[in-house]
């Protein structure tokens, strides 16, 4: 956040500052145009400011939000060019390299990009030039044209860039910036004061070498800020394979209209998809407001798909299963659809295979319940090496494949159970000591009393999973009651040697 | 009035002839002779079967029966959907894979969905009936289920009969509400047939035909699981007796030991 000292408008009553813990005093960390009119600065301790001015109104300054609020941002400047990358905590750099023609040229982009920031009421600085540190010098070193919005204490500065040529008039201003523009280190800064070089341009004219001689990395940031070497900028959202865009000269406030322009959107990423030979794995669609707000909703599938008609179904129960509904408001002026994850994907060939035809559309119900309930939810389970009866299983995504599971025994009863507690519970047991089986326990305030039972089924830790204490030696014992019930239960640790008194638990029921 | 008795009798005879057993995919036995007599070839493929604990703790008998019933209703390699409630594994326990196999499920043919609530239990249960491809469908809501009434139940039950997936509703110890379901069980755990040094044997249960959808009375059997050949099978009578004297075996421990 930044002050800006000549504002017409004194209208706050009272002035805010922000206010932030420094060295164990309070100090003002961001002002509002209003304070910094009264002569608050970021700095000052709030006793001072208070002193000055009494009427002070101190807000506990919150980065998380401001966070929050660049992200949003962020989120909605996805409308002009997918290579957004934020720079907290109050700067985004935007590729527009090749997005410029819906807005004219870049002006007409940046102007749009104000004018809509403006109306949020956000304070921002927008500067366009050949890489991100030149822009971002521009933005918030330059001076004389970039333009200037405050209010109520919020403000963003962002850079534009452009992948062209410099042109003159940009080369000379950003000659004229200040070397505090390079960001490098103050005492690096203070030198080249002290040296009499006080302007970028100054600092141009110098021989590079003498400059890396006595300053290590100087030279580079020159020349990044010079726009004599680019660095690519990474954005914030790994880029789509593939992306489609409809814009709106008058925004859609229908929500049936905006679905069937996403379901163009769909179609049209299909065509794409399919000549390239691929499938998307990950749908992203976003709905841009014409207030500024975005709503973002992903649909995933279990394998590559492009077939238009299945993803609008998804996207359908996506819409339904959404706990707050999507609110055109005054309507959407752009609707986007992203192809976040794309895998390769044979011709279709309708399927003669029946299982092949089966795992289809099994993975087809899994999508669209997975879409309406969240991937996480739907489960399958593969076998994990390990003796640990808690860790023996891996629950992983229903379309993974699975290695098989080791078959039982002919002949042999369930060795393990159906049920199982993760943690064990805790159970009272009376048992022969050292190892004989439970006679009697107690589980959630209920007694059984022992009838049959076989073990102990010797587990041991795995001592190679901790560091310093080695874990208990488990001994398992299959137990039934009288009624015919089948407990899993297990002492853990070993009757005077690990420890004292071993306890039970109960770690499963048997069907 | 006893005139319109010939018409009954001909409604009776017509319902019986529309009866489950007209489906196409016909009826799954439970491989236990006597049952399956009982039940007239067995219990009806794409239709809703209840089962219901007989106590709390006989849950997780009741789980491993309804899983049987599922394994029964399905072909060998069938994807079996195991709609379960996320409640239930917080205070029942999670189901265990390896146990899984252990009855003869092989694990990689089960798909769980776990489910933050009622109503998501049953659209899930609603849309995993409606795909074909599907063995069936275990339906686990927690509790008491307020929503899982008769027209939930008939719901249910009419996506079934549309693809012919045998849809399974496991509930806990609870009141059984009117609904519209061809079959419902009562389970409870059964003491086994001990195995050498009174070793706990193969799952038994014993289960109550609570209802049945063509009038069959209500009765009870005791059955045991051979996970070998994936079917239930009648316990041999002589050790019927056994848990009687082992229950005073038992009873003298108590007293002395």
């Amino acid at each position: 956040m930044r002050s800006g000292a000549s504002d017409e408008r004194q209208a706050e009553r009272p002035p805010i500052v922000f206010v932030e813990k420094q060295a164990n005093a309070m100090r003002i960390s961001a002002v509002t145009p209003g304070a910094a009119a009264l002569g608050l600065t970021p700095g000052l301790s709030l006793a001072d400011a208070r002193a000055r001015v009494p009427d002070l109104l101190a807000i506990d300054r919150d980065h998380g939000a401001e966070r929050r609020l660049l992200g949003r941002i962020a989120a909605a400047c996805i409308r002009y060019t997918p290579m957004v990358a934020a720079e907290p905590p109050d700067g985004l750099v935007l590729d527009i390299s090749g997005c410029t023609h819906p807005y004219g040229d870049e002006a007409g982009l940046t102007a749009d990009l104000s004018r809509r920031l403006k109306r949020e009421g956000i304070a921002h600085r927008a500067a366009i030039a050949a890489t991100p540190e030149a822009a971002r010098a521009l933005a918030r070193f330059g001076s004389s044209q970039a333009e200037r919005v405050e209010a109520a204490g919020r403000s963003v500065s962002l850079s534009t860039l452009r992948q062209a040529q410099g042109e003159y008039g940009r080369v000379e201003a950003l000659k004229a910036l200040p070397v505090a523009a390079l960001e490098a280190a103050p005492e690096v800064e203070l030198a080249l004061r002290r040296a009499g070089l006080k302007t970028i341009g100054d600092l141009a004219a110098r021989p590079r070498a003498m400059l890396a001689a006595r300053f290590g990395d100087l030279p580079i940031r020159l020349a990044r800020l010079l726009e004599e070497e680019d660095r690519r900028i990474t954005p914030d959202r790994p880029l789509p394979a593939i992306a489609a865009v409809r814009r709106f000269a008058e925004p859609i406030a229908r929500m049936d209209h905006a679905l069937s322009v996403l379901g163009e959107l769909v179609a049209e990423t299909g065509v794409a998809l399919e000549a390239r030979g691929q499938g998307g794995r990950r749908f992203e669609a976003r709905f841009f407001r014409s207030d500024g707000a975005v709503r973002a909703l992903a649909v995933e599938t279990g394998r590559p798909a492009r077939d238009p008609a299945m993803l609008m179904r998804l996207f359908r129960e996506r819409i339904e299963g959404l706990r707050d509904p999507i609110d055109p408001g005054f309507g959407f002026d752009l609707i986007r659809l992203d192809i976040a994850r794309a895998d390769p994907m044979a011709a279709d060939q309708p399927g003669f295979d029946e299982p092949a035809r089966i795992a289809e559309e099994t993975d087809a119900l899994i999508d669209r319940l997975a879409t309406r309930m969240g991937r996480g939810r739907l489960r399958r389970a593969a076998p994990r090496e390990s003796h640990i009866p808690e860790r023996a299983t891996l629950s992983v995504d229903p379309a993974a494949g699975i290695p098989a599971w080791r078959a039982p025994m002919p002949g042999e009863p369930p060795l393990r159970p159906l049920h199982i507690f993760d943690p064990p519970q805790p159970v009272e047991v009376m048992a022969e000591v050292p190892d004989g089986a439970p006679k009697w326990f107690r589980w959630r305030g209920r007694d059984y009393v022992t009838l049959r039972s076989e073990g102990p089924e010797r587990i041991a830790a795995e001592w190679w999973r901790r560091r310093k204490n080695q874990g208990l030696i488990r001994d398992y014992y299959r137990v039934e009651d009288v009624s015919g019930r089948r407990f899993w239960l297990f002492r853990s640790g070993l009757y005077g040697e690990q420890e004292a008194l071993p306890r039970w638990y109960l770690h499963g029921l048997f069907a | 009035m006893p005139e319109s008795s010939p018409s009954f009798a001909a409604l009776k005879r017509q319902f019986a002839m529309s009866e489950p057993c007209s489906d196409a995919r016909g009826r799954f036995a439970l491989g236990c002779p006597t049952i399956d007599t009982a039940l007239g070839g067995g219990l009806a493929r794409g239709r809703l079967h209840e089962v219901f604990a007989a106590q709390e703790e006989d849950g997780a008998s009741t789980a491993g029966f309804a899983l049987m019933l599922a394994l029964r209703a399905c072909d060998a390699g069938e994807t079996i959907f195991w709609i379960r409630q996320e409640a239930g594994a917080r205070i029942a326990g999670r189901i265990h894979a390896p146990g899984l196999a252990e009855l003869g499920a092989d694990p990689r043919r089960i798909l769980f969905a776990d489910t933050p609530d009622e109503a998501a239990t049953l659209r899930a249960a609603a849309d995993a009936l409606r795909s074909p491809v599907i063995g069936a469908v275990l339906i686990a809501p927690w509790g008491k289920a307020p929503m899982l009434d008769l027209t939930a139940s008939r719901r249910l039950t009419l996506a079934a009969e549309q693809s012919g997936v045998t849809a399974i509703l496991l509930r806990g110890a609870v009141e059984p509400p009117p609904s519209a379901a061809t079959s419902r069980w009562r389970v409870s755990a059964a003491p086994s047939i001990p195995l050498e040094a009174d070793a706990p044997g193969h799952p038994a249960f014993m289960v109550d035909l609570l209802r049945h959808r063509s009038g069959l009375s209500a009765s009870g059997w005791r059955l045991e699981w051979d996970r070998d050949r994936l079917a239930f099978r009648a316990p041999p009578l002589s050790v019927a007796l056994a848990p009687l004297a082992a229950e005073r075996r038992a009873d003298a421990e108590r007293r002395f030991g």
